[in-house]
Protein backbone atom coordinates (compact mmCIF):
# COMPACT_ATOMS: atom_id res chain seq x y z
CA UNK A 1 0.00 0.00 0.00
CA UNK A 2 1.47 3.18 -1.23
CA UNK A 3 1.86 6.26 1.70
CA UNK A 4 1.08 9.34 0.61
CA UNK A 5 3.92 12.01 2.50
CA UNK A 6 3.20 15.11 0.45
CA UNK A 7 1.23 17.83 2.70
CA UNK A 8 -0.29 19.10 -0.58
CA UNK A 9 -1.71 16.35 -2.40
CA UNK A 10 -5.12 16.04 -2.75
CA UNK A 11 -7.96 13.53 -1.50
CA UNK A 12 -8.21 12.46 -4.97
CA UNK A 13 -4.99 10.53 -4.45
CA UNK A 14 -6.13 7.50 -2.86
CA UNK A 15 -5.18 3.36 -3.04
CA UNK A 16 -7.75 1.43 -4.28
CA UNK A 17 -7.51 -1.63 -1.11
CA UNK A 18 -8.77 1.35 0.96
CA UNK A 19 -11.62 2.71 -1.32
CA UNK A 20 -13.60 0.79 -3.67
CA UNK A 21 -17.20 0.27 -2.00
CA UNK A 22 -17.95 -3.15 -1.27
CA UNK A 23 -20.05 -3.76 -3.86
CA UNK A 24 -17.64 -3.36 -6.47
CA UNK A 25 -15.34 -6.09 -4.86
CA UNK A 26 -18.15 -8.46 -5.49
CA UNK A 27 -18.88 -10.65 -8.27
CA UNK A 28 -21.64 -10.12 -10.66
CA UNK A 29 -24.22 -12.76 -10.25
CA UNK A 30 -28.03 -13.36 -11.26
CA UNK A 31 -28.74 -14.32 -7.86
CA UNK A 32 -32.64 -14.91 -9.23
CA UNK A 33 -35.91 -17.10 -10.14
CA UNK A 34 -36.25 -18.94 -13.49
CA UNK A 35 -38.93 -21.14 -14.46
CA UNK A 36 -40.30 -22.81 -17.49
CA UNK A 37 -43.58 -25.06 -17.83
CA UNK A 38 -44.14 -27.60 -21.11
CA UNK A 39 -47.91 -27.11 -22.83
CA UNK A 40 -49.08 -29.13 -25.96
CA UNK A 41 -48.16 -26.84 -28.22
CA UNK A 42 -44.98 -24.92 -26.90
CA UNK A 43 -43.38 -23.84 -23.77
CA UNK A 44 -43.69 -21.12 -21.70
CA UNK A 45 -40.57 -19.54 -20.20
CA UNK A 46 -40.10 -16.76 -17.07
CA UNK A 47 -37.76 -14.56 -15.30
CA UNK A 48 -37.29 -11.50 -12.70
CA UNK A 49 -34.97 -9.10 -14.00
CA UNK A 50 -32.29 -8.09 -10.84
CA UNK A 51 -28.91 -8.29 -11.32
CA UNK A 52 -26.72 -7.66 -8.09
CA UNK A 53 -23.09 -7.55 -7.15
CA UNK A 54 -23.47 -7.97 -3.59
CA UNK A 55 -26.08 -5.64 -2.15
CA UNK A 56 -26.29 -3.39 -4.73
CA UNK A 57 -28.52 -4.19 -7.40
CA UNK A 58 -26.26 -3.75 -10.98
CA UNK A 59 -28.96 -4.12 -13.12
CA UNK A 60 -32.63 -3.68 -12.12
CA UNK A 61 -34.63 -4.38 -16.27
CA UNK A 62 -31.93 -7.50 -16.89
CA UNK A 63 -33.00 -10.01 -19.36
CA UNK A 64 -32.29 -13.42 -18.38
CA UNK A 65 -34.21 -14.99 -21.41
CA UNK A 66 -31.51 -15.45 -23.72
CA UNK A 67 -32.54 -16.76 -27.52
CA UNK A 68 -30.00 -20.12 -28.33
CA UNK A 69 -32.17 -20.33 -31.91
CA UNK A 70 -35.51 -19.29 -33.33
CA UNK A 71 -37.48 -21.79 -31.50
CA UNK A 72 -35.09 -21.89 -28.62
CA UNK A 73 -34.73 -20.57 -25.25
CA UNK A 74 -32.46 -20.32 -22.56
CA UNK A 75 -32.87 -18.63 -18.53
CA UNK A 76 -29.73 -18.12 -16.78
CA UNK A 77 -29.12 -18.08 -13.14
CA UNK A 78 -26.11 -17.94 -11.09
CA UNK A 79 -22.84 -15.92 -12.52
CA UNK A 80 -23.95 -13.58 -14.97
CA UNK A 81 -20.91 -13.50 -16.67
CA UNK A 82 -20.11 -17.93 -16.71
CA UNK A 83 -23.84 -17.64 -18.02
CA UNK A 84 -23.79 -15.39 -20.86
CA UNK A 85 -20.33 -17.06 -22.14
CA UNK A 86 -21.45 -19.88 -22.12
CA UNK A 87 -24.93 -18.94 -24.09
CA UNK A 88 -23.06 -17.15 -26.65
CA UNK A 89 -20.43 -20.21 -27.17
CA UNK A 90 -23.76 -22.61 -27.21
CA UNK A 91 -25.44 -20.08 -29.44
CA UNK A 92 -22.34 -20.31 -32.00
CA UNK A 93 -22.32 -24.61 -31.79
CA UNK A 94 -25.82 -25.03 -32.58
CA UNK A 95 -26.38 -21.79 -35.26
CA UNK A 96 -22.99 -23.66 -37.10
CA UNK A 97 -25.04 -27.65 -36.65
CA UNK A 98 -28.28 -26.37 -37.53
CA UNK A 99 -26.38 -24.69 -40.68
CA UNK A 100 -25.03 -28.61 -41.18
CA UNK A 101 -28.33 -30.23 -40.72
CA UNK A 102 -30.19 -28.03 -42.69
CA UNK A 103 -33.02 -28.13 -40.91
CA UNK A 104 -34.04 -26.50 -37.03
CA UNK A 105 -32.28 -27.46 -34.57
CA UNK A 106 -33.71 -30.24 -31.56
CA UNK A 107 -34.39 -28.60 -28.02
CA UNK A 108 -32.74 -31.79 -26.80
CA UNK A 109 -29.48 -30.97 -29.16
CA UNK A 110 -29.19 -27.51 -27.57
CA UNK A 111 -29.70 -28.51 -24.10
CA UNK A 112 -27.14 -31.25 -24.25
CA UNK A 113 -24.83 -28.61 -25.72
CA UNK A 114 -24.99 -26.78 -22.41
CA UNK A 115 -24.57 -30.00 -20.47
CA UNK A 116 -21.76 -31.12 -22.07
CA UNK A 117 -19.93 -27.49 -21.32
CA UNK A 118 -21.91 -27.00 -17.64
CA UNK A 119 -20.47 -30.61 -17.07
CA UNK A 120 -16.87 -30.14 -18.46
CA UNK A 121 -16.04 -27.07 -16.81
CA UNK A 122 -18.46 -27.70 -13.86
CA UNK A 123 -15.30 -26.81 -11.25
CA UNK A 124 -14.71 -23.38 -12.69
CA UNK A 125 -18.39 -22.62 -13.35
CA UNK A 126 -21.47 -21.25 -11.80
CA UNK A 127 -24.04 -21.69 -13.66
CA UNK A 128 -27.51 -22.95 -13.40
CA UNK A 129 -29.33 -23.19 -16.79
CA UNK A 130 -32.98 -24.10 -18.02
CA UNK A 131 -33.29 -24.83 -22.01
CA UNK A 132 -36.70 -24.30 -23.36
CA UNK A 133 -38.43 -24.49 -26.86
CA UNK A 134 -40.37 -25.96 -28.97
CA UNK A 135 -39.70 -27.95 -32.44
CA UNK A 136 -41.29 -30.29 -34.66
CA UNK A 137 -40.21 -33.82 -33.53
CA UNK A 138 -41.24 -33.62 -29.60
CA UNK A 139 -43.03 -30.50 -29.66
CA UNK A 140 -42.57 -28.54 -26.48
CA UNK A 141 -39.64 -29.38 -24.19
CA UNK A 142 -38.09 -27.78 -20.62
CA UNK A 143 -34.57 -29.20 -19.74
CA UNK A 144 -32.81 -28.72 -16.51
CA UNK A 145 -29.17 -28.27 -16.35
CA UNK A 146 -28.63 -27.24 -12.74
CA UNK A 147 -25.01 -26.59 -11.53
CA UNK A 148 -22.63 -29.46 -11.76
CA UNK A 149 -23.59 -30.30 -15.04
CA UNK A 150 -26.54 -33.06 -14.57
CA UNK A 151 -29.07 -32.72 -17.18
CA UNK A 152 -32.96 -33.76 -16.89
CA UNK A 153 -36.32 -33.12 -18.79
CA UNK A 154 -39.46 -31.69 -16.45
CA UNK A 155 -42.59 -30.72 -17.13
CA UNK A 156 -41.93 -27.96 -15.48
CA UNK A 157 -39.10 -26.35 -13.69
CA UNK A 158 -37.86 -23.72 -11.51
CA UNK A 159 -34.56 -22.42 -10.62
CA UNK A 160 -32.05 -20.08 -9.02
CA UNK A 161 -32.13 -18.73 -5.22
CA UNK A 162 -35.86 -17.62 -5.95
CA UNK A 163 -36.96 -21.16 -6.29
CA UNK A 164 -36.44 -22.53 -2.89
CA UNK A 165 -39.97 -20.69 -2.02
CA UNK A 166 -41.92 -21.50 -4.56
CA UNK A 167 -41.49 -25.46 -4.60
CA UNK A 168 -44.47 -26.05 -2.65
CA UNK A 169 -46.82 -23.11 -4.93
CA UNK A 170 -45.37 -25.27 -7.94
CA UNK A 171 -45.87 -28.79 -6.90
CA UNK A 172 -49.48 -27.85 -6.08
CA UNK A 173 -50.74 -25.53 -8.71
CA UNK A 174 -48.91 -27.09 -11.55
CA UNK A 175 -51.29 -29.48 -13.61
CA UNK A 176 -50.56 -31.25 -16.77
CA UNK A 177 -52.45 -30.05 -19.64
CA UNK A 178 -52.86 -26.34 -19.14
CA UNK A 179 -53.22 -24.13 -22.10
CA UNK A 180 -50.78 -21.43 -22.71
CA UNK A 181 -52.92 -18.50 -21.12
CA UNK A 182 -53.31 -20.76 -18.46
CA UNK A 183 -49.43 -21.33 -18.09
CA UNK A 184 -48.74 -17.72 -18.42
CA UNK A 185 -50.51 -16.88 -15.35
CA UNK A 186 -48.90 -19.87 -13.42
CA UNK A 187 -45.42 -18.27 -14.62
CA UNK A 188 -46.49 -14.94 -13.17
CA UNK A 189 -47.86 -15.81 -9.58
CA UNK A 190 -45.13 -17.93 -9.32
CA UNK A 191 -42.38 -15.20 -10.02
CA UNK A 192 -44.21 -12.50 -7.89
CA UNK A 193 -44.32 -14.75 -5.01
CA UNK A 194 -40.87 -15.42 -5.23
CA UNK A 195 -39.48 -11.98 -6.12
CA UNK A 196 -41.70 -10.78 -2.72
CA UNK A 197 -39.80 -13.95 -0.41
CA UNK A 198 -36.05 -13.65 -2.43
CA UNK A 199 -34.00 -10.22 -1.57
CA UNK A 200 -31.66 -11.05 -4.80
CA UNK A 201 -34.90 -11.29 -6.72
CA UNK A 202 -36.99 -8.44 -8.37
CA UNK A 203 -37.87 -5.84 -10.67
CA UNK A 204 -40.36 -6.58 -13.54
CA UNK A 205 -41.39 -10.13 -14.82
CA UNK A 206 -40.35 -11.29 -17.91
CA UNK A 207 -42.16 -14.21 -19.76
CA UNK A 208 -42.08 -15.72 -23.23
CA UNK A 209 -44.31 -17.89 -24.99
CA UNK A 210 -42.65 -20.13 -27.51
CA UNK A 211 -44.11 -22.11 -30.20
CA UNK A 212 -44.69 -23.53 -33.75
CA UNK A 213 -46.03 -19.69 -34.80
CA UNK A 214 -43.16 -18.30 -33.16
CA UNK A 215 -42.39 -16.14 -30.24
CA UNK A 216 -44.14 -13.73 -27.77
CA UNK A 217 -42.89 -11.98 -25.23
CA UNK A 218 -44.38 -9.91 -22.09
CA UNK A 219 -43.54 -8.00 -19.50
CA UNK A 220 -45.34 -7.36 -16.06
CA UNK A 221 -44.15 -4.37 -14.40
CA UNK A 222 -44.07 -4.00 -10.95
CA UNK A 223 -47.21 -2.21 -10.00
CA UNK A 224 -48.84 -4.89 -12.13
CA UNK A 225 -47.26 -8.10 -10.51
CA UNK A 226 -50.13 -10.10 -8.39
CA UNK A 227 -49.88 -9.15 -4.89
CA UNK A 228 -50.27 -11.77 -1.92
CA UNK A 229 -49.70 -9.64 1.15
CA UNK A 230 -51.47 -10.73 4.18
CA UNK A 231 -50.54 -7.46 6.15
CA UNK B 1 -22.82 -31.62 -5.18
CA UNK B 2 -23.84 -28.28 -2.88
CA UNK B 3 -24.59 -29.97 1.16
CA UNK B 4 -27.17 -28.87 3.05
CA UNK B 5 -25.73 -27.00 5.46
CA UNK B 6 -28.63 -25.77 7.31
CA UNK B 7 -28.44 -28.25 10.05
CA UNK B 8 -25.04 -29.47 9.78
CA UNK B 9 -23.61 -27.12 11.81
CA UNK B 10 -25.85 -28.50 14.42
CA UNK B 11 -24.42 -31.22 16.88
CA UNK B 12 -26.01 -33.94 17.54
CA UNK B 13 -29.62 -35.31 17.05
CA UNK B 14 -31.65 -31.93 15.01
CA UNK B 15 -35.17 -31.71 13.84
CA UNK B 16 -34.12 -30.23 10.45
CA UNK B 17 -38.19 -29.68 9.85
CA UNK B 18 -41.24 -28.01 8.70
CA UNK B 19 -43.32 -26.18 11.67
CA UNK B 20 -46.50 -24.01 11.13
CA UNK B 21 -49.47 -22.36 12.77
CA UNK B 22 -52.25 -20.78 11.48
CA UNK B 23 -55.44 -19.05 12.62
CA UNK B 24 -58.75 -19.19 11.83
CA UNK B 25 -61.85 -18.09 12.79
CA UNK B 26 -62.57 -19.07 16.06
CA UNK B 27 -58.91 -20.96 16.93
CA UNK B 28 -55.74 -22.11 15.84
CA UNK B 29 -54.07 -24.52 14.30
CA UNK B 30 -50.81 -26.00 14.73
CA UNK B 31 -48.78 -28.68 13.25
CA UNK B 32 -45.38 -30.06 12.10
CA UNK B 33 -43.66 -33.27 10.85
CA UNK B 34 -42.34 -36.02 12.64
CA UNK B 35 -38.75 -36.52 11.23
CA UNK B 36 -35.53 -36.32 13.77
CA UNK B 37 -31.85 -36.52 11.73
CA UNK B 38 -28.92 -35.84 12.45
CA UNK B 39 -27.14 -33.65 10.03
CA UNK B 40 -29.11 -35.24 7.21
CA UNK B 41 -27.75 -38.38 6.96
CA UNK B 42 -29.56 -40.73 9.26
CA UNK B 43 -33.34 -40.23 10.68
CA UNK B 44 -32.63 -40.97 14.54
CA UNK B 45 -36.59 -40.82 14.72
CA UNK B 46 -39.62 -41.42 12.46
CA UNK B 47 -42.05 -40.50 14.93
CA UNK B 48 -41.23 -37.94 17.44
CA UNK B 49 -43.91 -35.53 18.76
CA UNK B 50 -43.00 -31.77 18.36
CA UNK B 51 -45.88 -29.98 19.39
CA UNK B 52 -45.84 -29.64 22.79
CA UNK B 53 -48.39 -28.57 25.20
CA UNK B 54 -47.17 -25.91 27.66
CA UNK B 55 -50.61 -25.42 28.86
CA UNK B 56 -54.12 -26.70 29.00
CA UNK B 57 -54.71 -24.30 25.52
CA UNK B 58 -50.97 -23.30 24.64
CA UNK B 59 -48.69 -25.17 22.47
CA UNK B 60 -45.12 -24.73 21.04
CA UNK B 61 -43.51 -26.59 18.24
CA UNK B 62 -40.08 -27.17 18.10
CA UNK B 63 -37.43 -26.45 15.14
CA UNK B 64 -33.60 -26.45 15.67
CA UNK B 65 -31.60 -28.90 18.20
CA UNK B 66 -33.58 -31.13 19.59
CA UNK B 67 -31.60 -31.12 22.96
CA UNK B 68 -31.95 -27.47 23.21
CA UNK B 69 -35.42 -27.62 22.27
CA UNK B 70 -36.48 -30.03 25.14
CA UNK B 71 -34.14 -27.89 27.73
CA UNK B 72 -35.75 -24.89 26.77
CA UNK B 73 -39.55 -26.17 26.66
CA UNK B 74 -38.81 -28.34 30.24
CA UNK B 75 -37.77 -25.50 31.78
CA UNK B 76 -40.85 -23.17 29.98
CA UNK B 77 -43.59 -25.18 31.13
CA UNK B 78 -42.20 -25.12 34.64
CA UNK B 79 -42.35 -21.54 34.52
CA UNK B 80 -46.12 -20.63 32.77
CA UNK B 81 -47.33 -23.08 35.37
CA UNK B 82 -45.94 -21.49 38.31
CA UNK B 83 -47.04 -18.09 37.04
CA UNK B 84 -50.57 -19.65 35.82
CA UNK B 85 -50.73 -20.56 39.64
CA UNK B 86 -50.03 -17.13 41.08
CA UNK B 87 -51.92 -15.34 38.45
CA UNK B 88 -55.17 -17.78 39.55
CA UNK B 89 -56.20 -17.93 35.56
CA UNK B 90 -54.91 -19.23 32.65
CA UNK B 91 -51.88 -17.56 31.17
CA UNK B 92 -52.04 -15.62 28.06
CA UNK B 93 -50.94 -17.02 25.06
CA UNK B 94 -48.77 -13.84 24.82
CA UNK B 95 -46.86 -14.73 28.12
CA UNK B 96 -45.95 -18.60 27.09
CA UNK B 97 -44.18 -16.88 24.38
CA UNK B 98 -42.47 -13.66 26.26
CA UNK B 99 -41.10 -16.62 28.69
CA UNK B 100 -39.61 -18.56 25.76
CA UNK B 101 -38.32 -15.63 24.32
CA UNK B 102 -36.66 -14.46 27.62
CA UNK B 103 -35.00 -18.11 27.65
CA UNK B 104 -33.45 -17.59 24.15
CA UNK B 105 -32.57 -14.42 23.91
CA UNK B 106 -30.49 -14.51 27.49
CA UNK B 107 -28.60 -17.62 26.43
CA UNK B 108 -28.28 -17.07 23.00
CA UNK B 109 -24.98 -17.77 22.60
CA UNK B 110 -25.40 -21.15 23.79
CA UNK B 111 -28.84 -22.10 22.43
CA UNK B 112 -29.73 -23.19 18.59
CA UNK B 113 -33.82 -23.58 18.55
CA UNK B 114 -36.62 -21.76 17.37
CA UNK B 115 -40.02 -22.21 18.86
CA UNK B 116 -43.84 -21.14 17.01
CA UNK B 117 -46.27 -20.32 19.85
CA UNK B 118 -49.79 -20.90 19.19
CA UNK B 119 -52.50 -20.91 21.18
CA UNK B 120 -55.98 -19.65 22.96
CA UNK B 121 -56.85 -17.31 25.71
CA UNK B 122 -59.71 -15.52 26.62
CA UNK B 123 -58.08 -11.69 26.21
CA UNK B 124 -57.62 -11.82 22.56
CA UNK B 125 -58.72 -15.41 21.27
CA UNK B 126 -56.34 -17.29 18.76
CA UNK B 127 -52.38 -16.05 18.88
CA UNK B 128 -49.59 -17.23 16.92
CA UNK B 129 -45.96 -15.83 17.90
CA UNK B 130 -43.18 -16.94 16.78
CA UNK B 131 -39.67 -17.07 19.03
CA UNK B 132 -37.01 -16.78 16.28
CA UNK B 133 -33.08 -18.22 17.20
CA UNK B 134 -31.61 -14.98 18.85
CA UNK B 135 -34.54 -14.53 20.43
CA UNK B 136 -36.66 -12.39 18.78
CA UNK B 137 -40.61 -12.61 19.55
CA UNK B 138 -43.35 -11.41 16.67
CA UNK B 139 -46.88 -12.03 16.55
CA UNK B 140 -48.24 -13.39 13.16
CA UNK B 141 -51.57 -14.84 12.13
CA UNK B 142 -49.67 -17.43 10.75
CA UNK B 143 -45.96 -18.86 10.68
CA UNK B 144 -43.87 -21.37 9.02
CA UNK B 145 -40.62 -22.32 10.36
CA UNK B 146 -37.93 -24.89 10.05
CA UNK B 147 -35.89 -26.17 7.17
CA UNK B 148 -38.84 -27.09 5.16
CA UNK B 149 -40.46 -23.92 5.81
CA UNK B 150 -38.36 -22.05 3.05
CA UNK B 151 -40.31 -24.75 0.25
CA UNK B 152 -43.55 -23.36 1.00
CA UNK B 153 -43.20 -19.48 1.36
CA UNK B 154 -44.76 -19.25 -2.27
CA UNK B 155 -47.71 -21.77 -1.34
CA UNK B 156 -48.35 -19.88 2.18
CA UNK B 157 -47.95 -16.56 0.55
CA UNK B 158 -50.74 -17.57 -1.75
CA UNK B 159 -53.15 -19.50 -0.53
CA UNK B 160 -53.44 -18.03 3.20
CA UNK B 161 -57.02 -15.70 3.74
CA UNK B 162 -57.79 -14.23 7.14
CA UNK B 163 -60.67 -16.03 8.90
CA UNK B 164 -60.87 -19.24 7.39
CA UNK B 165 -63.41 -21.81 8.53
CA UNK B 166 -61.64 -24.64 10.62
CA UNK B 167 -62.26 -27.35 7.86
CA UNK B 168 -60.26 -25.09 5.64
CA UNK B 169 -57.80 -23.91 7.98
CA UNK B 170 -56.91 -27.92 8.12
CA UNK B 171 -56.76 -28.04 4.33
CA UNK B 172 -54.35 -25.26 3.79
CA UNK B 173 -52.00 -27.07 7.03
CA UNK B 174 -52.07 -30.39 5.73
CA UNK B 175 -51.30 -29.39 2.21
CA UNK B 176 -48.77 -27.09 3.13
CA UNK B 177 -46.97 -29.54 5.87
CA UNK B 178 -47.03 -32.52 2.90
CA UNK B 179 -45.82 -30.04 0.35
CA UNK B 180 -42.76 -29.09 2.82
CA UNK B 181 -42.13 -32.88 3.53
CA UNK B 182 -41.71 -33.85 -0.22
CA UNK B 183 -39.05 -31.50 -0.90
CA UNK B 184 -37.28 -31.32 1.88
CA UNK B 185 -35.21 -34.27 2.89
CA UNK B 186 -35.07 -33.52 6.45
CA UNK B 187 -39.07 -33.48 7.03
CA UNK B 188 -41.05 -36.32 6.61
CA UNK B 189 -42.86 -39.01 8.56
CA UNK B 190 -46.23 -38.43 9.54
CA UNK B 191 -48.01 -35.07 9.89
CA UNK B 192 -48.87 -33.86 13.26
CA UNK B 193 -51.62 -31.65 13.76
CA UNK B 194 -53.21 -29.58 16.88
CA UNK B 195 -56.61 -27.73 16.53
CA UNK B 196 -56.67 -25.27 19.44
CA UNK B 197 -60.28 -23.76 20.23
CA UNK B 198 -61.72 -22.28 23.48
CA UNK B 199 -63.46 -25.69 23.66
CA UNK B 200 -60.51 -27.48 23.52
CA UNK B 201 -57.71 -29.29 21.91
CA UNK B 202 -57.74 -31.46 19.16
CA UNK B 203 -54.61 -33.88 17.82
CA UNK B 204 -54.81 -34.99 14.03
CA UNK B 205 -52.32 -37.36 13.17
CA UNK B 206 -52.10 -37.97 9.25
CA UNK B 207 -49.69 -40.97 8.04
CA UNK B 208 -46.99 -40.41 5.21
CA UNK B 209 -49.38 -42.49 2.53
CA UNK B 210 -52.69 -40.59 3.88
CA UNK B 211 -50.81 -37.05 2.76
CA UNK B 212 -51.94 -35.55 -0.16
CA UNK B 213 -50.18 -35.79 -3.22
CA UNK B 214 -49.58 -33.64 -5.51
CA UNK B 215 -49.23 -34.17 -10.07
CA UNK B 216 -46.06 -35.84 -9.70
CA UNK B 217 -46.72 -38.36 -7.42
Amino acid sequence: MAAYMSAGRSENAFSTHDFVPEWAQEEVSTGTTIMAVEFDGGVVIGADSRTTTGAYIANRVTDKLTPIHDHIFCCRSGSAADTQAVADAVTYQLGFHSIELDEPPLVQTAANLFQQMCYRYREELMAGIIVAGWDKRRGGQVYTVPMGGMIVRQPVSVGGSGSSYIYGFMDSNYKPGMTKEECLHFCTQALALAMERDGSSGGVARLAAITEEGLERRVVLGHQLPKFSNT
Amino acid sequence: MERNLIDSQIKGVSTGTTILAVTFNGGVIIGSDSRASIGGYYVSSKTINKLIQVHDRIFCCIAGSLADAQAVTKAAKFQISFHSIQMESPPLVKAAASVLKELCYNNKEELQAGFITAGWDRKKGPQVYTVALGGMLLSQPFTIGGSGSTYIYGYADAKYKPDMSKEECLQFATNALALAMGRDNVSGGVAHLVVITEEGVEHIVIPGDKLPKFHDE
